[in-house]
């Protein structure tokens, strides 16, 4: 049984510069906590202060119940996976694993065992006496990994390890990753700024800009209900449309098309939508909610065209994600949108607002609906609380 | 190459042969009785030995005292660090000669006259600026994922700075070791005026100092066979940590 808790965590380098601010975070055993965000958030620090590189300014690290907050790296009995792999260059990678284990008195023939478990599961076995400097980048890598595996640690922090191998290596490097700790129940705190790998590797993802916790859900809850403007901007690829748009009555004027508003207390003055390129779609007859535009862009990404569309009667610019097969005529399209796919978020806080909508509640008469008003065919799988 | 090459040429030559009109370039004759007279007629041991071990003195202590200091220097946020660093190379730029009559007081005053310490202090002082400068440069560049990894592995810092630090920074040392044991052996002003007992002379000063039976011989020879037997020494070891400098000790550690 092992989990880590962080609490009301602080590091402070002067008053303006505070790159881990109040952050509390639980990971329980068999979690795996990715830590998200863009370069300079605070997430390298933060996992520098799980490690005891640093000490924090205020708050506490705890794991296993104790409270590690003032003790030493080497003590917390955590291993960590550098970005850089860190591994010694004069030692072979024998001795690179096995270093951790020796310092610990343990006796050699236990140490020659844990190695050799470790060294067969990563394939090194045929590597156990070379030097780091003759080795490829993956080899390196899983040096790296094996050095933190073989000490059975009661935390893994693993600090961007794939962002120095190249991309077709990344993937399946990635994919080892997910295997190898599904199969560990130790906790597991991942940072990373690539959002493929917080979604595909994490339990959990902790959503971190400018030192501030901003999201900590499962990927999913991260990708479809985002907290805020930051992490639905931050968040998928391409990025979410987020538009600032005026509101009247009970309606976002977007151009010369209304979007309903989701149940609210008090309407504001202006509010933000946030919709995914791949919720925007080919009108089809059906659609209620729908706008017209002008493409002025066709980026074709293989799988799927990209299209960026200037709405009418407005400057804003929309982007749909269509399927490579799909072919429309001339340069203005209809879109329609899915209702219960779009985000609000207030316009000052960059808060989510929460929409009462339900997939199976009848959505409001729309004043640009085509059809009749039906209920809103449930295109998209979305779950709401 | 000319000069040394005339020199190795004239310490096997046989007198007739130095003092021959026109120049006898390939000696017709070869003799080592040059080489020989150095160690019959002079105590030329005892020179390579004061020689060696001034300079290896000085050299483990401006190592010894440079590295940790530079280590500090590049690691550790200090107040001042941009005052100190200014101060070491203005002390660089200081040239020795400047220094020589002011020390020689120094010396007088704390009696250090022949007394191998008048020199070996000379020697650490003078090169530990390069020293600290060079290995500072050095640190800043070993990358400090490789000293959070060892602390997470559990080295203490004694046992981090001796296991993981001091063998990757070999090459530095030897390279800036060979600079300054090189400039030891060669330093010639402060040992031939601190030092004068004849036992305890270093090779420059007692190779200046030979001279022939009459005072308007010139001993070329001898001088010759001095020459090469001062600088070999000096080959000898930069070719032994050749290796190691070119050797990038640091390979593969990180990316890159």
């Amino acid at each position: 049984m092992s989990n880590l808790e962080l609490i009301n965590l602080n590091k402070i380098y002067t008053p303006k510069v505070i790159p881990v601010n109040n952050i509390s975070i639980n990971v329980e055993q068999g979690e795996f906590l990715t830590l998200l965000g863009p370069s300079g958030c605070g997430k390298s620090t933060l996992l520098r202060l799980i490690a005891g590189l640093e000490p924090p300014s205020s708050g506490k690290v705890v794991i296993n119940g104790r409270d590690v907050s003032r003790v030493s790296p080497g003590k917390r009995n955590i291993a960590m996976v550098f970005q850089s792999y860190a591994l010694y260059p004069h030692m072979t990678v024998y001795e690179n694993i096995a270093a951790g284990l020796k310092l610990r008195k343990m006796p050699s023939d236990e140490i020659r065992r844990r190695v050799n478990d470790v060294a067969e599961k990563l394939g090194l076995g045929h590597l156990m006496d070379s030097k780091p400097g003759k080795m490829s980048g993956g080899q390196r890598q899983r040096v790296a990994l094996g050095r933190a595996l073989v000490r059975e640690p009661d935390v893994f922090l693993l600090d961007e390890p794939l962002s120095n191998l190249d991309a077709l290596l990344r993937e399946q490097v990635r994919a080892d990753l997910k295997q190898l700790f599904d199969q560990q129940q130790t906790p597991v705190v991942y940072v990373t700024h690539d959002q493929t790998e917080a979604m595909t590797l994490s339990s959990k993802v902790a959503v971190l800009y400018g030192g501030k916790l901003q999201q900590l859900a499962p990927p999913q809850e991260i990708y479809t209900r985002p907290a805020n403007q930051f992490v639905a901007g931050f968040v998928g690829s391409p990025q979410m449309n987020l538009l600032t748009l005026n509101c009247d009555a009970n309606t976002a004027v977007l151009g010369e098309f209304r979007i309903p508003l989701p149940n609210l207390a008090t309407a504001p003055s202006q509010i933000v939508m946030g919709i995914r390129p791949e919720d925007v779609h080919l009108a089809q007859p059906e659609d209620r909610l729908t706008i017209q535009g002008r493409i002025f862009l066709v980026e074709n990404l293989g799988m799927q065209n990209l299209i960026s569309v200037r709405v009418q009667g407005s400057d804003l610019k929309i982007r749909a994600l269509l399927p490579a097969n799909q072919t429309w005529e001339g340069e203005e399209v209809t879109l329609s949108i899915a209702p219960q796919a779009i985000h609000w978020f207030d316009v000052e806080t960059g808060d989510r607002i929460q929409s009462h909508h339900q997939s199976d509640r009848v959505a409001p008469p729309l004043d640009l609906g085509t059809d009749s008003n039906g209920p809103v065919p449930p295109q998209r799988q979305f779950t709401n609380n | 190459m000319a000069p040394i090459l005339w020199q190795v040429l004239t310490s096997f030559k046989v007198n007739a042969d130095i003092s021959a009109v026109p120049s006898v370039y390939i000696p017709r004759q070869l003799t080592l009785d040059h080489y020989l007279s150095l160690f019959v007629r002079r105590p030329f041991t005892s020179y390579m030995f004061n020689s060696a071990l001034v300079s290896l003195t000085s050299t483990l202590l401006a190592l010894g005292l440079g590295a940790p200091a530079a280590y500090a220097l590049a690691r550790m946020r200090l107040p001042g660090e941009n005052i100190i660093l200014a101060s070491i190379l203005i002390v660089t730029l200081f040239p020795a000669v400047l220094l020589f009559l002011g020390l020689l007081e120094v010396v007088k005053t704390l009696d250090l006259g022949n007394n191998y310490l008048a020199l070996i202090i000379p020697y650490t002082a003078i090169n530990l600026p390069l020293t600290i400068l060079v290995m500072r440069s050095f640190f800043q560049q070993l990358p400090k994922d490789l000293e959070d990894s060892a602390r997470v592995d559990g080295y203490s810092t004694i046992q981090m700075l001796v296991k993981i630090v001091l063998p990757m920074t070999l090459p530095a040392l030897a390279t800036t070791g060979i600079l300054t044991f090189i400039a030891a052996w060669n330093e010639f002003i402060f040992a031939l005026t601190f030092i004068t007992r004849e036992t305890m002379k270093t090779i420059p000063v007692a190779t200046a100092q030979l001279s022939g039976s009459s005072a308007f011989e010139i001993p070329y020879g001898p001088i010759a066979a001095a020459t090469i037997l001062g600088t070999l020494p000096l080959v000898a070891l930069v070719l032994a940590f050749q290796r190691k400098i070119v050797q990038g000790l640091t390979a593969g550690a990180v990316k890159g």
